[in-house]
């Protein structure tokens, strides 16, 4: 067994036993990425050895004084959206290519203070818009899945790949309409976005304010439920962060499902859902119901609406945030000689197409004559998918769905067709329009590709997906073996 | 649903994004495209429904009007394409 094998889990019970130190188990990481990254997996954007070697012997010397904290000396990956003082944070984008910012996000300070390490800022799509990390502004990430001839899934593909290839035992990602449970499915991982409101969004560059939310990528739900616990809870400075007590989630991991209400959503599983990815998930949903789970059919019936609504609500709000890039306070500036020019030029070099199609699109659903029939009309329209999530919880304790309707994608296989990659997020779309907690598992493979089951719970009830997911993962077999990534060659 | 060249074009003003013709041209396409598919929207009757701009429970949330430090001004500078002294520099907006 590698270093590199262990999870977030077993390197903590190893740390405090003493059989391995921080020191050890960083430089086991780096040498790692060293070997794997550049020119084959690409998760990183930027890898920070000096910063993660430090601060392991750091988290080395406070354990050998008798200290202990959540996560110390646990090396960890951030998507390069999440902020950290003095360390270049890119977004993804030209834009912010040279971007060092003045401070911390809070959920990097709260996972320092927990004790990790970074180890580097994960590569994605250009301001997380995307949902296969081929619209970074630097290099696609591969999946390390099969031949490295797919996509990790996006936006936060960098940070699935990382942990599918080991090149970290965890990572951050966001997810606005899917972007960590959609690539943590493509790449055989647990990926988990919390509520909307539980973890504070300050320091995480703006897509869409009222869908984006920090959450998890790991290598097991017991690591999931772990960092949820570090990264979740009540922040001033975030006035959309809810003050609610945050429950100890390991305690909730039992195993036991028996009684527990799962509904099933008729409608997520959709045309185009490829055969083998239907299967597994019926065959996971058999194992739930094994476990005692009393399992049965829901309807959500305003789904099919879900994807126009989001379409319209998430580049609105992304037109209003990146207003902000006028190259003049940071960031890439054209430098033209007048301010509208500078306007244009920066803009419009410093974008990338998807990005500027967002931006067109949102500000045409917010321009004069068109605000009701597209923004306004979406917003109603998210008012009765929120409904039918409502509606479907008076009946059960959680419902469970595919992840994703297809396994991992060809790179270059969507890029020419927005409207093929924006269907991509189908099923984890309206979880974001409802603010829902939801979580992708493995759930065995397809064509030798991860498939992933979607465990989606009411507001605030992270405890109970997390139960769900664990109870599945143990039941199933344990989680899906990572690719060992034997025959990568650059 | 056919969007204008002349539609993009000002949509492109309204968002300060200089494109070049070969980008007006695909965007007038996909935009039409994508609109297109928006328009499955208008199946459902929405006359009695409110409309929700975010999820949570919490509305105008207010702190102390406390005085506490700012960020540092010369860091904050460091990230800016031109300065001077403890400025912005910026070109001529009227001229």
């Amino acid at each position: 067994m590698e270093l590199t094998d262990l999870t977030v889990v077993g390197a903590l019970r190893e740390l405090r036993g003493g059989a391995i130190s921080s020191e050890d188990l960083t430089r086991a990481y780096l040498d790692r990425i060293d070997r794997l990254d550049k020119g084959l997996v690409q998760a990183y954007v930027t890898v920070t050895p000096e910063l993660a070697l430090d601060q392991a012997r750091a988290a080395d010397a406070r354990r050998a004084a008798g200290e202990d904290a959540p996560l110390l000396g646990v090396p960890m990956a951030l998507k390069d959206l999440a902020l950290t003082r003095g360390i270049r944070t890119t977004c993804g984008s030209k834009m912010l290519e040279n971007f060092v910012p003045v401070e911390d996000a809070t959920l990097t300070t709260k996972l320092y203070d927990a004790g990790a390490v970074l180890l580097g800022k994960t590569n994605m799509d250009e301001f997380a818009m995307g949902s296969s990390t081929e619209n970074s502004a630097f290099f696609p990430t591969r999946n390390p899945w099969g031949d490295l001839s797919r996509v990790p899934g996006g936006s936060s593909g960098g940070s699935a790949a990382a942990v599918a290839a080991r090149l970290a035992p965890f990572a951050i990602g966001s997810d606005t309409g899917g972007s960590i449970r959609q690539p943590a499915s493509l790449c055989g991982v647990v990926g988990f976005k919390p509520t909307y409101g539980r973890v504070s969004r300050y320091g995480l560059i703006a897509f869409a304010s009222s869908l984006d939310q920090f959450g998890p990528l790991t290598a097991d739900v017991a690591d999931c439920a772990l960092i949820t616990e570090v990264i979740a809870g009540h922040d001033p400075k975030d006035s959309t962060s809810l003050d609610v007590a945050v429950p100890r989630y390991g305690d909730t991991l039992t195993g036991d499902l028996r009684g527990m209400r799962i509904g099933v959503p008729k409608e997520y599983f959709v045309a185009g859902m490829e055969p083998g990815v239907d299967s597994q998930i019926r065959a996971a949903l058999d194992v739930l119901r094994g476990l005692g789970a009393d399992l049965g059919q829901v309807s959500l019936p305003h789904t099919d609406y879900g994807l126009a609504a989001y379409y319209l609500i998430a580049p609105a709000e992304c037109s209003a945030n990146l207003a902000r890039y006028d190259g003049v306070k940071y960031g890439f500036s054209a430098g033209a000689e007048r301010m509208l020019d500078n306007y244009y030029q920066t803009r419009g070099n410093g974008f990338g197409s998807e990005v500027k199609r967002r931006i067109m699109l949102g500000t045409y659903a917010l321009s004069s004559g068109y605000y009701d029939a597209y923004y306004l009309k979406a917003q109603k329209i998210r008012t009765l998918i929120k409904q039918d999530f409502d509606r479907a919880f008076e009946r059960f304790d959680a419902l469970v769905a595919p992840t994703s309707p297809t396994v991992a994608f060809k790179l270059g296989d969507k890029t020419d067709d927005p409207l093929a990659m924006y269907l991509s997020d189908v099923c984890t779309i309206p979880i974001n329009l409802a603010g829902l907690p939801g979580l992708s598992v493995p759930c065995g493979l397809s064509d030798g590709l991860p498939v992933g089951l979607q465990v989606i719970g009411k507001p605030l009830d992270e405890a109970t997906v997390l139960k769900v997911a664990h109870a599945y993962e143990q039941a199933s077999g344990g989680p899906l073996p990572r690719p060992t990534l034997e025959n990568a060659t650059a | 649903m056919a969007i204008s060249r002349e539609q993009v074009e000002h949509v492109a003003h309204l968002a300060r994004l200089g494109l070049d013709d070969d980008e007006i041209d695909r965007l007038q396409q996909q935009l039409s495209q994508i609109l297109g598919h928006m328009q499955a929207l208008d199946a459902v009757d929405t006359s009695a429904i409110p409309p929700t701009a975010q999820v949570i429970p919490l509305h105008s949330v207010m702190r102390d009007d406390a005085v506490r430090p700012s960020l540092p001004t010369d860091e904050v500078l460091r990230n800016a394409p031109r300065r001077e002294g403890n400025f912005f520099k910026v070109p001529p907006v009227l001229e």
